[in-house]
């Protein structure tokens, strides 16, 4: 029988926090994601169904809703579902027995890295590292945008807290470049 | 330079990757008895307009989409911009 050891994207046994000027930089494992593409022709049955799972309408253009299983807007007629990995681990398939024919699901989970920012002073670290246009971000924004060339999703929770997706393969980089940003601006 | 995305709004054109002219989405008919001739011209020939331009770009850094974009080449000014699906759909590809 193996003896595994449980890592996350940056290898330690817990989550690494970094706590640099009022701001906490927090790796988020413990995440079950699922995206999801209408097929052609299947536009306005994937928003219905996908409404019905995530229980709260489905996120227009640049924006996330939802609660304990919420989604994100990740492109023309395609959304990412995130829940918690301990209570929704088969969460592509709960997804994928909902849409039926109607939109191709796909496992996400631990593809992507998350890290949550809270404090005050937030848009001063992400204008430092992306390129979005911050006075238009608000509470329920979703945008996927690139951090030092790492293609990632921001998530505006509420003012104080936000979310970085990006992809786990590249979790070390991605990491140092918000600790980073975080040293220059607060 | 600013692209105008017609689902995002503004955006900077580093986040953009060009492909070339947009007449790309007018792929010939394989099976039709010119289909050499025609994916020579596809493939090779292109106008090279001294002013107004059609030509495809790919929001890389964004939300993944593909866009026409009209473009003065002799100014650089942007006219139009509208999403690939859009214009392919319209000249009846996809359906």
């Amino acid at each position: 029988m193996h003896d595994l050891v449980a890592i996350t994207a940056l290898g330690g046994p817990e989550p690494r926090v970094d706590t640099i000027g009022g701001v906490t930089c927090t790796e988020v494992p413990h995440i079950a994601l699922a995206s999801v593409a209408a097929r052609m022709g299947k536009e306005s049955k994937s928003t219905k169904t996908l409404a019905k799972l995530i229980d709260a309408p489905t996120p227009e253009i640049g924006r996330w809703t939802g609660a304990t299983v919420s989604a994100f807007w990740a492109g023309s007629d395609q959304w990412m579902v995130e829940a918690p990995f301990d209570t929704h681990e088969d969460l592509a398939a709960q997804v994928e027995a909902a849409m039926g024919d109607a939109a191709s699901v796909t496992e996400q989970t631990d593809g992507w890295v998350r890290f949550d920012l809270n404090g005050d002073n937030i848009p001063a670290v992400l204008e430092l590292l992306c390129q979005l246009d911050l006075r238009k971000v608000s509470e329920g924004s979703a945008a996927r945008c690139s951090i030092h060339h790492i293609g990632c999703f921001v998530l505006c929770r509420t003012a104080e807290n936000y979310s970085i997706y990006g992809p786990r393969s590249s979790a070390g980089s991605l990491h140092h470049a918000i600790v980073t940003a975080m040293r220059s601006a607060l | 330079m600013i692209i105008n995305h017609p689902l995002l709004g503004p955006r900077d054109a580093s986040e953009f990757t060009y492909l070339g002219d947009a007449t790309l989405i007018n792929r010939p008919d394989w099976q039709a008895e010119n289909a050499s001739e025609a994916f020579y011209e596809y493939g090779y020939v292109r106008d090279n307009p001294a002013g107004e331009h059609q030509e495809l770009w790919y929001h890389e850094a964004g939300d993944r989409s593909w866009l026409v974009v009209t473009r003065n080449t002799l100014t650089h000014e942007i006219s139009k911009v509208e999403l690939a699906r859009d214009v392919a759909r319209a000249r009846g590809r996809s359906k």
